[in-house]
């Protein structure tokens, strides 16, 4: 993306004919595409939260939307509760995620730690979460398997944890997703850098693996991830989906408050609303600000560390502890799913029963009628949303291929470069809920609201920047020299991109739409606001449903939505070896 | 000269005089002479399948019966097709309006009411209303405080009953019935009682119930609730629930959703007590695997609140006749046994069992036997819905007390 952008740049304004033109305007039209939603949705809230709607009798300017939100009851306690998650959470992540490469990256098995964790990460949140529920309640799955053998227990035990106040079930269900992404984005930054040769330098001087990983490797990989970082902190304080499953209910976080007021029948309560949803944008940037700082402190403690040469200490054992952990957090998250999966063919089944009595598909059968229509929904917002993004990331990548490269790297241009890179991680940096209501108001004023296209397009300010990200690495470590043999061959350069990059870049490609196409079966609060509730997908089901419907119910929602985007990533894994097979090397 | 509104004192004064009720069945026959070949856009709330099952089975039985074509006009709430009565007033359509009969009741039925946009009064014109109770089932003639003044037509009631599962409560002696003794109970079985969060409508209608219970005269919840009058009346209610509160599951830190979550709970052995406004609910959640077979319900001994839905004609209903015939068939004995069979629906009865010829009472001794279902006996007299301010107000002071 960011050469992309760059591209941008350089040929503006160069007049081109036919279809070369048609290229150039892909960047402008890919960051139109996620930019012009954000900032006029950050507008159409901001403006509220100040007061001003006048379609709902806010005609002047003023601060009673701050003093309606300091006054709601429980406010402090929702602004703290949102802090603790989002921090802690993203702490524990990236220190698992760390601890887990550490341990990991000299072994055998790390090469394939990749193939184990996309699945996880295609799991829609919500899905995982509402597993995650039946696993940990007092009456849940952990709870049956020892009762009443071990605990004596013949009734739950009244402790607190699904919906606690101290919210633990949502920090934990926030690492189970946030730090297998934060180790793939580990993995794909130890590409960039020389890692095996040095690390075997810094054995040679008496290190030992972990701990030469730690001091070696770290400090050149972490620059590479701090943008993941910062994306998974602003998620952590803003998630709404999980915090609905999981989190306290009197008071929630402040994104799920904001959500509740914003879907009150008293519009009177969208100017709170707009004032929390932008409460939450400074809590995020501030947030993103202080770690920031935080690394900059660090830094020369770190480098103390360094220079002081220690071999031994308590790096690797807490690295140890961290990686077993990270373990135990993926065996559960397995066990979630199949957890709902096995609730949806469960005869009733009650505690403390560690297995259903029996097994039926009556709940798939009487479901069926339910499930279909919104089951559809998610397929065609998922696939139109995909292809869309495919369509204008090809062709910025394709335009990127195709420009001329700047002939020197001086400073300006590489700060160019990062700032566009910054640009394609801000729909991952603005929480969610501060631009969709007024993403909302200007849908209703096009006339496009409760439409799939308007979905469709929420969707695409999501995807387009996952499956950039996806694709463009791959894309550019394509060896133009095939590029340059076809072309001398006499072919041109679209009979280059069909009958020779696709081809050969099809794996990394269809991988990348099986990601974007995961990202879509798993937003909520996009579907929600720009469906203006009306356009029902499993995710919006499944979440409305976990407030209290039949579990067998809930069970078919939820392993309906996470088969989904599992089963795009399975094709995308099998196909290109259908089509490409006998074809060597790309297969 | 007779003024117009003469004339309508004039109809009401005969409509409710004897020698006009003597002449009924007559007034009746062109009522079913014009309702054939009519048909009834009956607008009513759709998301129960249950509740649509049973409304077209009415209008398969209104066709056969009295040739009246009946359609449902499906509500996701019930204020659309109160908009939609209002939006033809004030657009002039006085007459030939697209709303013929609508499901209603509570702060709808009073804002049609209040705005004159209802036609009647019509329930003395039609022959069941004479098996209607109108002495122990008071909310048929009084909803939420507001008179009906027959302008609308009962159908179904509801009731507040708790539910319990006798396989753990076994003795039924021990059961907590009023709100003292359930205080009690929740004291010697710490964490076993909750109710839903009372931003939910099941949420605080256990609170409303509790005063109901907890003060010497309810009858001063039948006026609206001023500040000075709610904080002297609530206030043993506050008193009983600051100590009810930590002995609730959870500690009353965390409340189920809704009155589904509430119900899981009671399947999951979390809970041993919860509320429901619909005493059938928990013997439908037997059948539908969705709660033990052992569940039973109860309610308190001064009784609980009880509600009446209504049908109600709009003014301008372009098939007052057929609408007519609708909401008579929806008394018929027959329909209202139907309507309680928990195998269709398992809404209450409004009628007065008494009144009915044998043959037809003996309908309600055939229904669907559930162990689960209340006893007549156990439901006693339902009481009057308090007026509707009190709902809103203990919902706001709740909020203000316990969210911190």
């Amino acid at each position: 993306m960011a050469e992309a952008l760059h591209a941008l740049r350089a040929s503006a304004g160069a007049a081109a004919p036919g279809p070369r033109r048609l290229l150039r305007l892909a960047p402008v039209l890919t960051v139109a595409a996620f930019a012009v939603p954000i900032a006029c949705g950050l507008v159409g809230t901001l403006m509220p939260a100040f007061g001003y709607l006048p379609a709902i009798g806010g005609e002047h300017w003023s601060l009673d939307p701050w003093r309606a939100l300091r006054d709601a009851p429980g406010f402090f306690t929702s602004l703290q509760l949102t802090l603790v998650v989002g921090w802690v959470s993203t702490l524990i992540s990236v220190l698992l995620a760390l601890a887990v490469a550490g341990i990991l990256h000299h072994r055998a098995g790390a090469k394939r730690l990749g193939t184990f964790l996309a699945p996880l990460l295609a799991m829609p949140h919500s899905a995982l979460a509402i597993g995650f529920a039946f696993l940990v309640l007092p009456s849940g799955w952990l709870v049956r398997w020892v009762s009443p053998g071990l605990t004596g227990w013949t009734v739950p035990p009244d402790v607190g944890t699904v919906g606690a106040a101290s919210g633990w079930p949502l920090i934990a269900a926030l690492v189970m997703k946030e730090a297998p992404f934060l180790l793939l984005m580990i993995l794909g930054a130890l590409n960039q850098v020389r890692a095996p040769a040095q690390l075997a330098a810094a054995r040679a001087l008496g290190y030992g693996p972990v701990l030469a990983w730690f001091k070696v490797v770290l400090p050149q990989v972490y620059p590479q991830i701090r943008l993941p970082i910062y994306a998974v902190l602003a998620f952590s304080l803003s998630v709404v989906d999980v915090a609905i499953v999981l989190g306290p209910g009197n008071p929630p976080t402040l994104a799920v408050q904001a959500v509740r007021w914003f879907s009150d029948p008293d519009t009177a309560r969208y100017f709170p609303a707009a004032a929390a949803a932008t409460l939450l944008l400074g809590v995020v940037l501030a947030s993103i600000g202080a770690w920031s700082l935080a690394e900059r402190m660090a830094r020369p403690l770190f480098n103390r560390w360094l220079e002081r040469g220690e071999r031994g200490g308590a790096v690797a054992p807490a690295a140890g502890l961290g990686a077993a952990l990270g373990a135990v957090l993926a065996v559960l998250a397995v066990l979630s799913m199949l957890g709902m999966l096995l609730w949806s063919v469960a005869r009733p089944w009650r505690f403390p029963d560690a297995f259903p009595p029996g097994l039926t598909v009556d709940t798939w059968a009487r479901q069926a009628d339910q499930l279909a229509g919104p089951a559809w929904t998610t397929l065609l917002v998922g696939v139109a949303s995909t292809v869309l993004a495919l369509v204008l990331t090809l062709a910025s990548l394709e335009n990127e291929s195709r420009s001329p490269r700047p002939a020197d790297r001086t400073a300006p241009a590489v700060t160019a470069v990062s700032a566009s890179v910054w640009l394609l991680y801000l729909p991952l940096l603005v929480p969610q809920i501060a631009f969709l209501f007024g993403l909302q108001v200007l849908l209703i004023r096009l006339g496009l609201d409760a439409t799939v296209s308007a979905v469709v397009w929420a969707h695409l300010v999501f995807v387009l920047p996952y499956l950039f990200l996806s694709l463009a690495e791959p894309w550019r470590a394509f060896d133009s020299r095939y590029a340059r043999a076809a072309a001398s061959l006499g072919a041109s350069p679209w009979r280059v991109f069909w009958r020779v990059k696709l081809p050969i870049l099809l794996k990394p490609l269809l991988i990348a739409c099986a990601v974007a196409f995961a990202v879509s079966v798993g937003q909520y609060l996009p579907t929600l606001f720009a469906g203006a509730g009306r356009v029902a997908t499993l995710t919006t089901e499944a979440v409305t449903l976990s407030a209290g419907a039949d579990r067998r119910v809930i069970g078919t929602w939820a392993a309906l939505q996470g088969l989904l985007p599992l089963l795009a990533y399975l094709l995308a894994t099998t196909l290109p070896r259908l089509l490409h097979a006998g074809r060597k090397g790309i297969a | 000269m007779l003024q117009r509104r003469d004339f309508t004192f004039l109809a009401t004064a005969l409509l409710t005089s004897p020698w006009v009720r003597a002449q009924a069945p007559a007034t009746w026959e062109s009522v079913l002479g014009k309702a054939r070949g009519q048909t009834v856009y009956w607008n009513a709330w759709a998301g129960d399948e249950k509740t649509n099952a049973f409304i077209a089975w009415v209008g398969t039985e209104v066709k056969s019966r009295h040739g009246v074509n009946l359609v449902h006009t499906r509500l996701k709430d019930t204020s659309e097709a109160v908009t939609r009565v209002i939006a033809e007033k004030s657009g002039g359509r006085n007459e030939n309006g697209t709303v013929d009969l609508i499901w209603i009741n509570g702060p709808n039925f009073l804002a049609m009411k209040q705005q004159g946009l209802l036609h009647g009064p019509v329930t003395q014109r039609l022959p069941n209303f004479k098996y209607v109770d109108v002495t122990r089932k008071r909310s048929n003639l009084i909803d939420f405080t507001t008179p009906v003044d027959g302008l609308a037509v009962p159908w179904s009631l509801a009731q507040i009953v708790f539910v319990y599962d006798s396989a753990r409560l076994r003795n039924p002696a021990e059961l907590p019935r009023s709100a003292p003794a359930m205080l009690d109970w929740a004291r010697s079985h710490p964490g076993r009682l909750t109710h839903p969060k009372v931003s939910n409508f099941l949420g605080s209608t256990f609170l409303k119930q509790a005063l109901v219970d907890l003060i010497a005269d309810p009858a001063v919840l039948q006026v609206p609730a001023t500040d000075a009058s709610f904080a002297s009346v609530t206030a043993p209610l506050w008193t009983w629930y600051d100590q009810l509160k930590p002995t609730l599951w959870r500690q009353g830190r965390q409340f189920p959703d809704n009155g589904a979550a509430q119900r899981q709970l009671l399947n999951d052995g979390e809970i041993d007590i919860t509320v429901s406004f619909n005493p059938s609910e928990a013997a439908a959640s037997v059948g539908a695997g969705l709660l033990p077979a052992t569940v039973r319900s109860f309610t308190f001994r001064k009784g609980t609140i009880g509600n009446t839905s209504f049908v109600a004609i709009p003014y301008n209903a372009a098939h007052k006749e057929g609408a007519l015939v609708v909401a008579n068939f929806l008394i018929d004995p027959e329909a209202q046994a139907r309507a309680q069979d928990i195998r269709y629906l398992g809404n209450l009865n409004v009628l007065d069992l008494s009144k009915l010829p044998a043959a037809e009472s003996a309908r309600f001794d055939r229904l669907t036997p559930s162990a689960t279902l209340p006893s007549a006996a156990e439901l006693g007299t339902p009481l009057l819905e308090p007026h509707a301010s009190w709902m809103t107000r203990i919902e706001a002071e709740w909020q203000k007390r316990y969210t911190r």
